[in-house]
């Protein structure tokens, strides 16, 4: 089994999630430069979080069009797994891989804080060993997390159960007050209707080591890793 | 040859910046402001191309790069 991590200019959490999967998974995992035209013959890519091309434009904008990404809309066309982590699900948006669009957090804020996630679908490569309505401490960083999608996308969304988690209370209700950046569906992970690309605003490479907090995060790469098995 | 290209949000969609400007705009005293919508504007320096083919190339820019049209639209002018 072998992991890709994207290095876009600007990305900042490449080596977390690099360090992750090879250190505390001991996964084979390569970096992957957005100007190659190669996926190394990976099993699943990761694009990781950051400000990739300083989120000049909107977030993803500019990154959407690195010769890699060609690669990795025709690897996710191919049933590849994809996982993008906050740019990285800005990235995924812009790309058109998964629906909708990032608006700016409702409160204007930048977000650097843990948050509760419920999970709302545990039947996913990404999600399949945790089960359904457990809830997940991970952190989020983001000032762009404001998920939107117009109506009739929505209705999309929920008929292919495509919302994977939800920010909620402690308790996993999910409620307004849990809602930190206004996300319809207070959506925080999104898949696609194949169900093979997952994007999510909070991070589960700062929250997969007990000495950073938590770590929750593991139940998102432990699934991937069953997955491939 | 200069083109504007005017990208702001769809009515549809929400603009809490846009709020937070007429919000202090009302706390100075502009009640008459009734509504606030913020933008992006590109000023782009082009070749002296014929009209028809800017009509379509430039909007071909703006629904590719410019705008995300899930939440965003345009419009443009050729300045001079």
């Amino acid at each position: 089994m072998k992991f890709g991590v994207v290095i876009f200019p600007g990305s900042n959490c490449d080596y977390d999630t690099y360090w992750v999967l090879k250190e505390v998974f001991n996964q084979e995992t390569v970096f992957l430069w957005h100007k190659d035209h190669s996926l190394q013959g990976i099993d699943c890519v990761v694009l990781p979080g950051g400000f990739s091309y300083g989120d000049y434009l909107r977030s993803g904008a500019i990154a959407r069009f690195s010769p890699l990404m060609q690669e990795v809309r025709e690897f996710a066309a191919r049933g590849g797994l994809v996982l993008g982590i906050c740019n990285g699900f800005q990235v995924l948006l812009e790309l058109g891989l998964l629906p909708g669009a990032m608006l700016r957090n409702k409160n204007l804020k930048f977000l650097c804080q843990f948050v509760h996630l419920k999970i709302s679908n545990a039947r996913t490569p990404f999600t399949n060993q945790g089960r359904e309505g457990q809830v997940l401490r991970i952190p989020i960083a983001h000032y762009d997390g404001n998920f939107y999608a117009p109506p009739e996308t929505m209705e999309e969304i929920k008929k292919n159960n495509q919302i994977v988690l939800q920010y909620s209370t402690p308790a996993g209700n999910v409620t307004p007050e849990a809602n930190v950046n206004g996300s319809l569906e207070n959506i925080a992970g999104l898949i696609n209707k194949q169900g093979n690309v997952l994007g999510m605003m909070p991070h589960p490479e700062r929250a997969s080591e007990a000495v950073l907090g938590s770590e929750d995060g593991q139940i998102i790469f432990q699934s991937i890793i069953s997955w491939l098995s | 040859m200069k083109v504007r290209v005017l990208v702001s949000f769809k009515e549809s969609v929400l603009d809490p910046q846009g709020q937070t400007v007429k919000n202090a705009l009302h706390s100075l005293g502009y009640n008459f402001v009734k509504d606030v919508r913020q933008g992006k504007v590109f000023e782009i320096e082009v070749d002296d191309l014929p009209r028809e083919q800017l009509k379509v190339k430039i909007p071909e820019m703006a629904d590719k790069v410019l705008a995300n049209p899930i939440i965003e639209k345009f419009e443009w002018e050729i300045l001079d």
